[in-house]
């Protein structure tokens, strides 16, 4: 067996087994995994930037509520059909990062890590002073009629989970086609050395640019379809909180595995699940877990895997 | 009220934002300077003074004025056993890289904060200052305890100031902040530096946040703002510059409390954190620091 159809057979086979669990699982869990998959697509893409280019952000949470923003406030004023406004939402994820970027990309390290979380930050404030449009904390909820695509109401149990699971796909499909592509290769370079990448005739603020744009066109993707499959869009979306998290889910995966965010974020998200049902400290677990994480085991679990036994995983 | 006296009560409520946020930011400034690291969870070691200024008040039979003595003794010397007890079992065993000593702190900060939670409870609740005594002016009353943190604030960033200069222990901090390999040549123990200069900016926090916590109540979110102010104050003074963080405090702590006197406070937060993004892009030796 070649490595490309090792590869490829590994995340097919992961979707097949994804599309087929919502016939095995109960609605309860269904429900959970459609909103596990829209967040995989998040983490997905901060793993783009953070795992596979090296730019550790704190700001993603601003461009995933620009893919909210960018979807809820056309459908919510102007009466935008759902398609048009989610492929806004979308550009409006990249277009976010492609500007952060310009900017943030000056600096490297912990400056990058400030500058981002600053320019979220300001962004969430933004969100709350404009709440006149945007309606502040409490946010709107996206009305159900306009939830429907082509006669799929997406606020069904089955629709949902079918209209995540497209998304995911896409988004795991695409990221698997990049990282192996030689601009994937490239992204590593950056992060594994860039001064040798620079001697190399690579631009590394161009490649880090377009690799941070893509990391927000993922992210704004996530935003605008988890606003339209759960019909709520607020600014909580937009807090520290959700930068974070994409970072935990790819720290626990695995760094720079195209499967590492969704395995971490299937498994944080039942881990917070469980808990909460013993203790309401959820957030003590999701501290202990970052902090472990760096601690034992900064590789992640699919990037331990990949060191011992199958270094061919992409 | 006219617009003379209004302008100086907000000059005047600035100066103690100004004095606070002082106290917390060189404690955010020295850990960054001697360790480069990146304290995420400076906010919290500041919300465990304020709660822990309202367990000791709350539960030592001393008058008001004592019990608070108290408190300033005894919450800054937890929070910095704390500190120094998280900067052992997790920062060290990081060797301090600074992008997983970050991803680190976040992680204390939310167990801390789930901590207070759980433990202190969800409520806003106040401690007495340790007297009552108002000044009057022609115009308006004014809390002599808002003068009195001022003052008190002074006292302790002299002290952290004649400590850094002229003690054996500041100049080894020094040292080490200077070149940490030469310094451990030099036989110094690096690692108990670290330890010391974490705890004391942590302990610095907790001391600003007992300070403050007869005017503003404690509870277990009120990290936040302090850390947001603080990274501003410590970025734009100059990372690591304690003189530039100085200077920075005042500018920041004034110029906030006027602002959000005169226009919305959430607009005064936009264009201050826009302020901290722009100038690490385009001057990160700070608008004041002479070095990075």
């Amino acid at each position: 067996m070649t490595e490309s159809v090792k590869v490829w057979s590994l995340h097919l086979g992961v979707l097949a087994l994804v599309f087929a669990a919502q016939y095995v699982l109960p609605p309860y869990h269904a429900t959970n995994l459609a909103r596990i998959m829209v967040l995989a697509v998040f983490a997905m893409g901060y793993n783009i930037a953070f795992g596979y280019t090296g730019l550790l952000s704190l700001g993603h949470a601003l461009f995933f509520a620009a893919g909210f923003y960018g979807m809820g406030l056309p459908i919510g004023l102007l009466d935008w059909a759902p398609v048009p406004a989610l492929i806004l939402g979308l550009i409006a994820g990249g277009v976010l990062a492609g500007l952060v970027g310009v900017l943030a990309l000056r600096t490297a390290g912990v400056s990058f890590m400030i500058v981002t979380l600053m320019f979220a930050q300001a962004g969430y404030l933004t969100l709350l002073y404009l709440n006149t449009w945007t309606g502040g904390d409490e946010g709107f909820v996206v009305d159900r009629a306009a939830r429907v695509i082509a006669g799929n109401d997406l606020s069904l149990d089955g629709t949902r989970f079918v209209a995540a699971f497209g998304l995911f796909a896409a988004a795991m499909v695409g990221c698997l086609w990049l990282v192996r592509s030689p601009f994937g290769r490239v992204m590593v370079a950056m992060r594994e050395n860039e001064e040798r990448s620079r001697m190399l005739g690579y631009d590394p603020f161009r490649i880090k640019l377009i690799a941070l744009v893509l990391s927000g066109i993922y992210a704004g993707a996530a935003g605008a379809a988890y606003g339209l499959l759960f019909g709520y869009v607020g600014a909580s979306f937009a807090t520290i909180q959700y930068s974070i998290l994409p970072m935990l889910y790819v720290l626990l995966g695995g760094a720079g595995t195209v499967l590492g965010p969704f395995l971490g974020a299937v498994l944080m998200f039942y881990l917070v699940d469980i808990t909460s049902g013993y203790t309401d400290a959820y957030l003590f677990v999701v501290g202990a877990a970052l902090v472990g994480l760096v601690l034992f085991a900064p590789r992640g679990i699919l990037g331990n895997l990949r060191e011992r036994f199958a270094p061919w995983l992409p | 009220m006219s617009f003379g006296p209004f302008l100086l009560l907000a000059v005047l409520e600035g100066t103690v934002m100004a004095a606070v946020l002082a106290l917390t930011s060189v404690g955010l400034s020295l850990v960054f300077g001697v360790m480069r690291v990146v304290n995420v969870a400076h906010g919290e070691f500041y919300m465990l003074g304020a709660i822990l200024a309202w367990f000791v008040t709350y539960y030592l039979p001393f008058p008001p004025a004592l019990a608070w003595v108290a408190a300033l003794i005894i919450a800054p010397l937890v929070v910095a056993a704390i500190a120094a007890l998280a900067d052992t079992f997790v920062l060290k065993r990081l060797n301090y890289a600074p992008e997983a000593t970050i991803v680190a702190t976040i992680g204390l900060l939310y167990m801390v904060q789930q901590a207070a939670l759980t433990i202190y409870g969800p409520d806003a609740r106040p401690v007495a200052a340790p007297f009552e005594w108002r000044i009057q002016l022609p115009w308006f009353g004014y809390s002599g305890y808002k003068l009195f943190v001022v003052g008190a604030a002074g006292v302790i960033l002299a002290a952290v100031w004649l400590f850094m200069t002229r003690s054996t222990a500041g100049l080894v901090m020094r040292a080490t902040q200077i070149d940490r390999d030469t310094a451990q040549c030099f036989g110094i123990n690096v690692d108990r530096v670290y330890a010391g200069t974490f705890a004391l900016g942590a302990a610095l926090a907790a001391a600003a946040a007992v300070l403050i916590v007869p005017i503003q109540q404690a509870h277990y979110l009120m990290g936040h703002d302090p850390l947001l102010l603080s990274f501003i104050v410590v970025i734009i003074g100059g990372l690591g510059s304690i003189r530039g963080t100085l200077v920075a405090a005042l500018v920041i702590g004034l110029s906030d409390g006027i602002i959000s006197m005169f226009f919305s406070p959430t607009l005064a937060k936009i264009i201050a954190t826009l302020l901290v993004a722009l100038v690490l892009v385009f001057r990160p030796q700070g608008l004041f620091g002479a070095r990075a």
